[in-house]
């Protein structure tokens, strides 16, 4: 224990090594080798708006053509999220929806849904459920990875990488215009499928802003050639603001737009309307 | 300091920095600089020059005659109520804002409970001149009116905090995120000994003064710098690290700290974080909060703004776990007494927070020769309303 942290993890991990065996096997990492653009990938808040519709969306959104889900799950104090998956947020904790009530609603995943699906959220209800019963369960209902936007890099290197590697699971994380080019390369160092690169630093759901600053920022990320594919997140919207990602990305991901059209009545009806409507 | 942060930013098993990458190189910047900046000459000697002539410290340490008389003791009021402003917050708010400037930053935002944070962050941004944008939860608005109308009229803007439990909690999830949509020029001025590292750490130096002076005053008082009891009350935790500072590392002092039990430990409205929390991530630090067993955060109650906060600074977590220091709890009802009971014994009004700490001293069991060391962190005028519809003055 270097630090005094109760490590129950030791960190020596071979990152070589994990790209090798277990990790071929994720089907996000499938995805990447087979596709190289326009990816688009969505993501909804689990319990929104209704508590058991987490699979039916899922399902109408891979029909629709969705190459990749993001399941968000519910936590009280989202401190990375604007108005709309806010108020999705606390929609869903109202309605019920917790993390081992999610884990049930997902035992039927992969008999429905085939594509590659990330669980989204923050750290502390992951870590009262127990980081590595996490991982288990989100292996062993055929989740491919997680993105915890407030688990730091440090924690995760030294008490939790063990537990994912163990389970397959990809950990995604974020890179935003200030972050640092020894950071980045770090973070490339430690993903396994992509980075998930923020147009501008904010909070989800605001609108993409493409300046001469932000293209210097994309070609300065491309020219860095990294081994992961980036996707790029938070203020994405519609056909415009996807196809504009994808001159710089691999894809792109659509958050609180889709979330809105969650709030509507027929949803479900909606859903690939929605979709062609962003990548026709 | 045995007790003191290590280089990783932990307490122990509390501390960290739990924030999304959008944070990062703000809170990196800080981490790289604060004890360069802070421990340079020119920094202190700004920062000791405004805390005499414009905060007017050293604040007294006055030997509350009727109250030692009272509860057989010997008991010494640590007065950061008579503090510019009001409360503690000011020392605080005075190192960051000399920070701030140092970092270049040109704007300075904030949250607050009881609105003396505010108050205090919005007076050093008018002291020197930078724009300041306060956060402070909707309910918090009304109960603490006169604050509001003391930051607008010092220049902050005031942005109600309409999320959550729209309280202190929720304020801070505001600040937090109009940092990360300004991730250049701000400097986001935490109230407290929260946060993700190096704040706790900072915030605890910038109080530190209140037992470093408490130290020198009680030895001309007593003629030993060490007493038997130091006591604070616990929103976040900063007045009592500032008092407990210095008395960390003696370890025959024994150090009692206040949270607001609110209607009462168990009865669903209480902020009592070590009573009711478990371990856990809030605000960008590992430390104890209240939630629930699918770790979503528990809003919690008290009468008093500054208190009624879900989780305690990740130090005061780790005092907690290894017993070095005591953490009890007041009821509301406990606390507007022991006010009402300060105001008229020593013509003192004291803070709802603080009288919290006073509530503490009926329960406490001392000898005559004890010398017992309380921190009045911050005065009642904010709190008239709220003293006036209970008595009904
Ligand atoms: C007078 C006073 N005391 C105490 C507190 C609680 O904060 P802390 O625990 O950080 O000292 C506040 C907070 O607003 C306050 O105004």
């Amino acid at each position: 224990m270097v630090y005094g942290l109760s490590t129950k993890y030791n960190s020596s991990i071979d990152y070589g090594l994990w790209t090798i065996d277990k990790i071929n096997m994720n089907r996000l990492n499938k995805l990447f080798s087979t596709k190289k653009d326009n990816l688009l990938s969505i993501y909804y808040t689990a319990g929104y708006p209704e508590i058991n519709t987490t699979l039916d969306i899922a399902e109408a959104l891979e029909k629709a053509g969705v190459d990749f889900l993001e399941v968000g799950f519910p936590y009280s104090d989202p401190v990375a999220d604007g108005p709309t998956i806010q108020h999705s947020s606390e929609k869903a904790l109202e309605n019920g929806m917790t993390l081992n009530l999610l884990f049930d609603q997902l035992a039927d995943l992969r008999k429905r849904v085939t594509i590659p699906i990330l669980l989204m959220g923050y750290a502390n209800p992951m870590i009262q459920y127990g980081v590595e019963r996490f991982c288990k369960k989100a292996a062993e209902v055929g989740v491919d990875g997680v993105i915890v936007p407030d688990l730091p890099m440090y924690e995760y290197e030294t008490l939790y990488a063990g537990y994912f590697k163990a389970n397959g699971l990809s950990n995604i994380f974020l890179v935003t215009p200030q972050t640092s080019e020894d950071r980045i390369r770090k973070i490339d160092e430690l993903s396994n499928s992509f980075i998930y690169l923020l147009s501008s630093s904010s909070i989800t759901g605001g609108n993409l802003q493409v300046s001469v600053n932000i293209e210097d920022y994309y070609k300065r990320i491309k020219a860095m050639q990294l081994k992961n594919p980036e996707i790029i997140g938070f203020g994405i919207s519609d056909n415009k603001s996807f196809s504009k990602a994808c001159e710089y990305a691999a894809g792109a991901i659509v958050g609180s737009a889709f979330v809105k059209l969650l709030g509507t009545k027929g949803y479900l009806e909606k859903i690939d309307e929605f979709v062609k409507g962003i990548r026709p | 300091m045995k007790y003191g942060v290590n280089e990783q930013g932990y307490y122990g098993d509390f501390g960290g920095a739990y924030i999304p990458e959008m944070l990062y190189p703000n809170v990196e910047e800080l981490r790289q600089q604060y004890l360069n900046i802070i421990n340079g000459d020119e920094f202190r000697a700004e920062f000791n020059q405004l805390l005499k002539d414009y905060v007017g410290r050293p604040s007294p340490l006055y030997h509350a005659k009727r109250y030692s008389e009272k509860y057989g003791a010997n008991i010494f009021f640590k007065r950061e109520d008579l503090n510019h402003t009001g409360s503690h917050k000011i020392n605080n708010a005075i190192g960051q804002i000399l920070l701030a400037k140092r970092l270049g930053k040109k704007r300075i935002i904030a949250e607050t409970g009881a609105g003396q944070h505010g108050v205090a962050t919005a007076t050093v941004c008018a002291l020197m001149g930078i724009e300041c944008v306060v956060y402070m939860g909707e309910i918090d608005m009304a109960r603490q009116a006169p604050n509001v109308s003391r930051m607008k009229m010092l220049g902050a803007k005031v942005v109600p905090a309409v999320s959550g439990s729209k309280t202190l909690k929720d304020a801070t999830n505001e600040a937090l995120r109009d940092w990360i949509g300004n991730p250049v020029d701000t400097h986001y001025i935490i109230g407290s000994v929260v946060g993700p590292y190096p704040y706790p750490d900072m915030v605890a130096r910038f109080q530190s003064v209140i037992s470093f002076e408490t130290k020198k005053q009680l030895l001309e008082h007593t003629g030993n710098e060490l007493p038997q009891y130091v006591m604070a009350c616990v929103g976040g935790g900063s007045n009592a690290m500032g008092m407990f500072y210095h008395f960390l590392d003696d370890e025959q002092v024994k150090l009692v700290a206040v949270e607001a039990a609110g209607k009462g430990v168990d009865s669903g409205h209480s902020a009592a974080t070590t009573f009711l929390g478990k371990e856990g991530v809030l605000h960008g630090s590992r430390t104890i909060l209240m939630q629930t067993d699918d770790g979503q955060v528990v809003e919690p109650y008290s009468i008093s703004a500054g208190l009624d906060y879900p989780g305690i600074g990740p130090q005061h977590a780790h005092l907690y776990k290894i017993n070095r220091a005591q953490y009890v709890s007041v009821t509301d009802d406990e606390a507007l007494q022991a006010g009402l009971l300060c105001c008229q014994l020593e013509g003192i009004i004291p803070a709802i927070e603080t009288a919290h700490a006073l509530a503490q001293l009926e329960k406490m069991k001392f000898d005559k020769a004890d010398n017992v060391v309380i921190c009045i962190s911050g005065r009642g005028d904010k709190d008239l309303d709220t003293y006036i519809k209970y008595f009904g003055y």
